[in-house]
């Protein structure tokens, strides 16, 4: 057997292993996917998505959860997105690259890997006691806003560093000045990677029980929230409440809430790529 | 049947503000007027309890349409910080509140009153296939499940003898469970004092997965969670030596928990009402309701009623402690 012939066996061989590390994470996938979807498909109607929390599996409905979800997503974007994405631009644009700088990257960098219990603590004595705002709406999507504020500052200063230092040059050398830079080009040549950061960050929030559960977001609630200050529950603490029910029926609730679910981060995820995509043919360079 | 009762409640409470509308008067119990009262009666506390509440909450809504109650599920402990900082107006608990959070409350300036809602019983289970298992004394629980036991308890015939020379696996829930600590106390004799070497889970399903899949397996866990899992599981007689409440062995359901002879594995569930809140009129017609209709719906959703005297007996604690708090 000659050299390259060795070599090209090792080819084959790490094709092969390349191939089945794609297919676990995809089975795994898949068999959850099967497994939630078979459990759970044929309980969702009109009426779960439409009926307030019950004690009877079978009246029980997801509308105060849902609603809720939607709200902190929309409260949590409006917070997030300009706090982040500024944030970004500062740090990559505006910021010197010295120690404090230095420090500030390291720690943002840190703070994406805080386990989320960690930021519900922290909101719950800055939101809910400090700034008295209770287990509301508001105070929720503050706190989830802190969660993923180092994803998404993250994200837009990988976006705008992939922005070809020449565009810059060439705005200055027409006499633009720096935040016409940004503004004008840096910022609409790089909103596709943004976009795609804040919805992937997004869709992380979506599916957090844990620090809403700290905050005080409730299990039982009557009625959906028509203010910012109301109380809320969400899909996730709805799910976790169900799945530890004895009656075999709450599970397939779990399974069909899972599902609505899935649907709300799938798509999100697709508007992330079909802007991503849009974005792209736009940029012209 | 349950539907029927209730509807004939609503029906009554119906005819109740009816008749309170056009007399201007009337001596019942609600005279507050049902179906008029308005405001929010915010609830947190135990996942243990929540079940019940929820179902009386559910059923409260077509009492009192314009009523806001709101449940959470922080836990009894959580519930209970809550509590006694005045944030919230009813704890759910799972156990007696402790005489830290007692200190607490009454440095904040909060007086509040104690009403057991219902039973829960803890049930001792094995594998069904397991046949050597009849019974088991508490003694014989306290030498499986105290630290002690830790490492030098692993065999079946450790405990008895003539049970089998085979591996012994424990299941139970997690240490920050309300669950744990009443059974540690009541088995141990020190709450929060058990081995640590067992497979322990917050979420009961899992320990019923474990048990009914492990056919040298022992666990605990309430009994709502044996009673729906029955075909897959297999509960333990306990007997707790004492033939004064009912002579040796005894399974746990809803008669021998009701009747207290299921020592001393059940144990009650209680909410804790904040005086100042007594002072609204949704929040004392919330709690007659909830204490007239827990023991229909706490068996509805898988616990076991107090006996109707001790409902009775609830019912006039709470009278006189809103009464006393109202001065």
């Amino acid at each position: 057997m000659t050299n390259s012939d060795i070599n090209r066996l090792k080819d084959k061989a790490f094709q092969v292993f390349g191939i089945f590390c794609t297919f676990i994470g995809l089975v795994v996938l898949a068999v959850f996917l099967f497994d939630i979807i078979a459990e759970g498909i044929a309980r969702i109607d009109w009426d779960f998505l439409t009926s307030l929390p019950s004690r009877r599996a079978s009246r029980a409905g997801i509308l105060t959860a849902w609603v809720g979800t939607l709200w902190i997503l929309v409260l949590t974007t409006i917070i997030a997105f300009p706090l982040g994405v500024a944030a970004g631009v500062y740090l990559e644009e505006y910021g010197k690259k010295n120690k404090m700088a230095n420090f500030l990257e390291i720690n943002i960098a840190n703070l994406a890997g805080v386990p989320s219990i960690i930021y519900g603590l922290l909101g719950l004595e800055v939101f809910v006691r400090q700034m008295r705002l209770g287990g509301s709406l508001l105070a929720g999507a503050l706190t989830l806003s802190l969660l993923i504020l180092p994803i998404i500052i993250v994200t837009t200063r990988e976006a705008i560093k992939a922005v070809p230092r020449s565009i810059r040059d060439g705005s200055y050398a027409l006499g633009a000045s720096k935040w016409q830079t940004v503004w004008n080009q840096v910022l609409p040549a790089s909103f596709g990677g943004i976009l795609t950061g804040i919805i992937l960050a997004l869709s992380r929030a979506v599916g957090e029980a844990a620090p809403l559960i700290v905050i005080g977001a409730l299990a039982y609630v009557p009625f959906t929230p028509s203010t910012p200050m109301d109380e809320f529950t969400v899909l996730p603490i709805q799910i976790f409440n169900w799945t530890s029910r004895p009656q075999e029926a709450f599970l397939t609730n779990a399974a069909a809430a899972i599902i609505i679910l899935l649907i709300i981060t799938f798509l999100l995820n697709g508007i992330a790529v079909y802007l991503r995509n849009k974005q792209q043919k736009k940029v012209k360079w | 049947m349950l539907n029927l009762k209730l509807n004939n409640l609503n029906a009554a409470m119906l005819l109740g503000a009816t008749m309170l509308f056009s007399a201007c008067g009337g001596n019942s119990e609600n005279a507050e007027g049902g179906s008029s009262l308005s405001g929010s009666i915010q609830i947190d506390g135990s996942s243990t309890v929540y079940p019940i509440t929820e179902a009386v909450a559910e059923e409260f809504r077509a009492e009192a349409p314009d009523v806001k109650v709101t449940v959470g599920v922080s836990g009894t402990g959580g519930g209970m910080k809550k509590f006694t900082r005045g944030d919230i107006d009813i704890v759910d608990a799972s156990r007696q509140m402790k005489p830290s959070e007692d200190s607490l409350a009454q440095a904040n300036g909060i007086t509040y009153v104690e009403l057991s809602v219902a039973y829960d019983g803890l049930t001792v289970v094995v594998h069904p296939e397991n046949d050597w298992v009849k019974d088991i004394t508490v003694a014989e629980l306290k030498k499986i499940w105290e630290p002690a036991a830790q490492g030098t308890i692993k065999k079946w015939n450790q405990i008895r003898p003539e049970w089998p020379d085979k591996e012994l696996h424990l299941y139970g829930p997690g240490v920050e469970s309300g669950t744990y600590d009443y059974f540690t106390e009541a088995v141990v004799g020190e709450s929060h004092s058990s081995r640590g070497d067992y497979t322990a889970s917050e979420d009961d399903n899992v320990l019923v997965q474990g048990v009914s899949t492990d056919p040298y397996a022992l666990g605990f866990f309430g009994f709502a969670y044996f009673e729906e899992n029955q075909s897959k599981l297999k509960a333990v007689p306990v007997d707790d030596m004492d033939d004064s409440n009912g002579k040796g062995a005894i399974l746990p359901s809803l008669e021998t928990v009701k009747d207290g002879s299921y020592a001393p594995l059940s144990r009650p569930l209680y909410i804790y009402v904040n005086s100042k809140a007594t002072a609204r009129p949704e929040v004392i017609t919330f709690i007659n309701f909830y204490l007239d209709n827990a023991g229909e719906l706490s068996q509805e959703v898988g616990y076991i009623p107090l006996p109707d005297e001790l409902y009775k007996e609830q019912k006039q604690k709470f009278e006189q402690f809103a009464k006393g708090a109202q001065k």
